[in-house]
């Protein structure tokens, strides 16, 4: 897919993701859309990884581990076939249901159960490892929050993959700034994150994270430093409805009916603008 | 006219017993971990900013500062989801809080099952039996606003390390205003002598409610709080066990180490009722709603008189 067709990826799965929250009154909103783009690039233009080779020798693994932000994953899952797209419409959060607030490993295409916060990293660090014992030529991509990284278990990783060299990694964060009871500034703050990364032997770079060129440009770049690599994604927590942009209280708000409908058409808008680039 | 008895979540009740707290109480102070939206704090954390020490995503290091704020006087409470504060930071609770005897009170909000559709990494159902198992510690479980309010008189007061659980329902009224609340008291809340029903936390009114039902079908039901479930009122559960020859416990918890554990350790020792074991098995916990799960495993007033009726019928 060329960057056009990936953007286009991306508002079409926004919208899929608008709806399915809406439609069910349950979701991440904020959190979702934030890293839409990230998830585009990684699943359509980086990962060597589909619906028929997941799980097998050689083929990258993605870790979630801001798990909270699995309706967008729901819908790229569901688009690229992982799961059945009308299954996971009917059955979100109802009784039963594989398809919850937050990733499980009954849902093709999710290899860890994750949620609580600080455990992405760390799995990352071990698939990481075992990936170089046994020679497999897989790279591992881990999606953290700037809020989680107040979690002291991501430091304990973080020095992990720092000492064990662990050039096979990939963490992205999802630098939006935001947090559920403000920005994470007020709240704990993370920043500067390239400094401390760097300090524990990483290999930091920097992104708009949600401009599909740049992010797949980073994330495609051939890492020859020995060390792990983390990607400061700067992005917008709502990112492509304006009433949900840069405001934590969209962490988990449901649009209501009027914000539903103001969001489709500017979605529709988008794309529109884009299919006339 | 007394206003009808209205309804509160626990956390309201405890926001606001805290807030009314701090009047009498220069140390008392709030930690969270981006939880004060959750823990209902807002209007607290709001009108006392100087009373609020916000740790971020961090419940192990929420925990070990409360301890050091309360080895220098203060009064610490530390406000999390139950599953993150029970497990995530639970050495911390262990060493710092409990074996360092550091006046901490923990407050696990939104426990048991009540995240509902955010799933099994949410749900706190081991809780009641990790801290249980702690020395020193006290953990309590409260079913309504009086006895979170009595319970908040005694813990304001306290000055040892506790863990308290909560969820996210609005509690149905067990008790009246004037409830007191003896910390290490079990409490017979309705008299009966076929069989007695010992619950705790939100599962105790639907307890209630099953031994008003089950009157008739000819069975008089004791039913009994435990919501002192450590310190253990050993001495009135030996005199049940004695009493009484079947119990049946109702817990929003895995069956393994709760309520019921705690129970069955005193009847094996001092009784010779036959005891049933209502909560959650042992396995991950199925997806749904409050109410849908608890119809699912029987916790809920029809289930609980299911099981009551053909367990006397054994
Ligand atoms: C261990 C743990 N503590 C608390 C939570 C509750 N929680 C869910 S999302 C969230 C905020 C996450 O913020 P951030 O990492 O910045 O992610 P964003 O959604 O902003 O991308 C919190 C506190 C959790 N899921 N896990």
């Amino acid at each position: 897919m060329n960057i056009l067709e990936l953007k286009k990826k991306a508002v079409a799965l926004r919208k899929r993701t608008w709806q399915l929250i809406y439609n069910h009154q349950n979701g991440h909103t904020g959190s979702d859309l934030s890293c839409a783009d990230i998830l585009v690039a990684l699943y359509y233009a980086v990962m060597n990884q589909n619906a028929e080779n997941i799980g097998q020798k050689d083929i990258d693994t993605y870790i979630q581990s801001k798990g909270h932000a699995v309706e967008i994953w729901y819908e790229i899952l569901a688009d690229k076939g992982y799961i059945d797209r009308a299954d996971l419409e009917k059955r979100y959060s109802t009784f039963n249901s594989p398809y919850i607030g937050h990733p499980t490993t009954e849902v093709k295409g999710m290899e860890f159960h994750t949620g609580s916060l600080g455990h992405g990293l760390g799995l990352g660090v071990g698939v990481a490892l075992a990936a170089k014992m046994k020679q497999l030529r897989k790279h591992i991509y881990v999606l953290m929050g700037d809020g989680e990284q107040a979690e002291g278990s991501i430091w304990e990783a973080a020095m992990a993959a720092g000492n064990y060299n662990l050039d096979n990694l990939t963490a992205i964060i999802d630098h939006n700034d935001l947090q559920i009871s403000g920005t994470t500034d007020s709240v704990m703050r993370s920043n500067p994150l390239s400094t401390k990364y760097r300090a524990f032997n990483w290999d930091v770079l920097e992104v708009n994270g949600n401009n599909m060129g740049d992010v797949v440009n980073i994330l495609t770049k051939p890492n020859d430093t020995n060390k792990p690599r983390l990607i400061i994604a700067n992005t917008v927590k709502g990112k492509g409805i304006s009433a949900a942009e840069n405001r934590a209280d969209w962490h988990h708000k449901i649009p209501t009916a009027t914000e539903y409908q103001a969001g489709l058409q500017e979605l529709d808008a988008q794309m529109e603008a884009l299919n006339n680039e | 006219m007394n206003k009808v008895d209205e309804k509160l979540t626990a956390n309201a009740v405890i926001a606001k017993t805290l807030d009314e707290a701090t009047t009498s109480d220069p140390d008392l102070i709030v930690v969270t971990c981006d939880s004060r939206g959750s823990a209902g704090l807002v209007p607290f954390t709001n009108a006392h900013p100087d009373r609020t020490i916000e740790m971020g995503i961090a419940e192990q290091n929420a925990v070990t500062v409360a301890a050091g704020m309360a080895h220098e006087g203060m009064h610490p409470y530390v406000f999390s989801p139950a599953s993150f504060l029970a497990m995530r930071a639970i050495e911390q609770v262990k060493v710092d809080v409990a074996f360092n005897h550091n006046n901490v009170k923990l407050i696990g909000i939104s426990g048991g099952n009540s995240y509902t559709w955010l799933g099994n990494t949410h749900h706190s159902l081991n809780d009641v039996a990790i801290t249980r198992a702690i020395p020193d510690l006290e953990v309590y479980q409260p079913c309504d606003k009086y006895q979170i309010k009595a319970l908040f008189k005694y813990l304001l007061k306290s000055d040892k390390p506790a863990y308290v659980r909560i969820g996210k329902r609005k509690l149905d009224n067990v008790y009246h205003k004037d409830f007191h609340f003896t910390p290490g008291k079990a409490k017979v809340i309705l008299p009966g002598k076929d069989v007695c029903l010992i619950s705790t936390g939100e599962t105790l009114y639907f307890a209630l409610q099953a031994a008003k039902e089950l009157v008739k079908d000819g069975i008089q039901a004791a039913v009994v709080d435990l919501a002192s479930i450590k310190p253990l009122d050993t001495e009135m559960i030996a005199a049940l066990a004695q009493k009484f020859n079947y119990l049946v416990t109702i817990e929003e918890h895995d069956v393994i180490n709760g309520i019921g554990a705690a129970i069955a350790c005193e009847v094996a020792q001092y009784g010779h009722a036959k005891l049933k074991i209502l909560g959650f098995p042992d396995e991950p916990a199925i997806q749904g709603t409050q109410d849908e799960v608890f119809r699912y495993y029987g916790l809920d007033t029809a289930g609980i008189k299911k099981s009551v009726k053909s367990f006397l019928s054994e």
